[in-house]
C-alpha cells in the first residue's frame, strides 16, 4: 500500500493537529464535560488512523516503533492500577485527592456551574492513563492489521 | 466416559435454565420504573463526594472502578491477541 495522492495527504496534514488538540482536551476534561479517556483516546487514535491511510503504513513504522506503542499502553494500565492501589488505606479506588490542597484538589460549588479544570482529585489522572492506554493500543491494532496488509498485497 | 460427561453437561443447562426462568419471572413490571433511591444518592451526593462536574464521569472511574479496570483490562487483552496473531507472519 503506498502513500496517497498530494491532495488527500495535504488535507490530512492540516486536519491532523486539530484532530489531536480535539482528542487531547475530551481527555483532559473528562471530569467536567462529556467524554472522557476512552472517547478521546479513541478521537486521537482516529486521528493517527488518518494519517495511516493517508501514508503508508511503512512510513509511520518509521516514525512510531510498535514495542514503543505497546510500552505506552502498558505504562496506562499500570499508572491506573497503581493510582487505584493508592488509596487502598481505605479502599480501593478511594478518590484521596478530593478536599486536599493538593493537585486537583479542590471541589466545585453544588448545583450547575462552569467548573474549574483543577477539580475532582484523582479522576483526571485516571482519565490521562486509560486515554494513554486507548491511543496506544487502538492506534498498534490499526497499524499492525494496515502493515501485515500491505505485506500480503506486496507478495501477490 | 461419554455418558458422564453429557450427564454433566444436561445437569449444568437445567440450572441454568433454572436461573434464566426465575429471573424474566422475577422481572420488574414493563412501564413501572426501579427503585431509583441510588440514581438519587449519585445526583445529590457525586459533585460534593468526588468533586467532578460530570457526573457520569465520577460514576465510571470512582463509583464503579472495577468496571473501568475490566474495560481497560479487555482492551488489552484485545491488543496483546492482535499484536501476537500477526506477529507470527513478520517472521516467515
Amino acid at each position: 500500500m503506498s502513500e496517497m495522492s498530494k491532495i488527500v495527504r495535504t488535507i490530512s496534514n492540516s486536519l491532523f493537529p486539530f484532530i489531536m488538540i480535539y482528542g487531547l482536551y475530551v481527555i483532559m476534561h473528562g471530569h467536567l464535560t462529556p467524554g472522557g479517556g476512552f472517547q478521546g483516546g479513541a478521537v486521537v487514535a482516529s486521528g493517527c488512523a488518518l494519517m495511516l491511510v493517508a501514508y503508508s503504513s511503512e512510513w509511520v513504522f518509521k516514525k512510531v516503533k510498535e514495542s514503543n506503542l505497546s510500552v505506552l499502553e502498558s505504562i496506562g494500565a499500570i499508572g491506573f492500577i497503581s493510582l487505584a492501589f493508592l488509596g487502598i488505606g481505605v479502599t480501593f479506588f478511594y478518590n484521596f485527592l478530593v478536599g486536599s490542597n493538593l493537585l486537583f484538589g479542590e471541589i466545585p460549588p453544588a448545583g450547575p456551574n462552569t467548573g474549574n479544570l483543577n477539580t475532582a482529585g484523582l479522576l483526571p489522572l485516571m482519565n490521562l492513563s486509560v486515554g494513554l492506554k486507548v491511543i496506544a493500543g487502538l492506534f498498534a491494532i490499526v497499524a499492525v492489521m494496515a502493515f501485515v496488509a500491505s505485506r500480503g498485497m506486496r507478495k501477490k | 466416559m461419554k455418558n458422564a460427561r453429557n450427564l454433566i453437561a444436561v445437569i449444568a443447562l437445567a440450572i441454568c435454565a433454572v436461573f434464566l426462568i426465575f429471573s424474566s419471572i422475577m422481572m420488574h413490571p414493563f412501564g413501572k420504573p426501579s427503585d431509583s433511591s441510588m440514581d438519587d444518592y449519585i445526583i445529590s451526593n457525586a459533585q460534593n463526594e468526588t468533586g467532578a462536574n460530570n457526573a457520569v464521569t465520577s460514576v465510571v472511574f470512582d463509583y464503579r472502578g472495577f468496571d473501568t479496570l475490566g474495560e481497560a483490562t479487555v482492551l488489552f487483552t484485545a491488543v496483546a491477541g492482535v499484536i501476537m496473531l500477526f506477529r507470527r507472519e513478520k517472521h516467515e
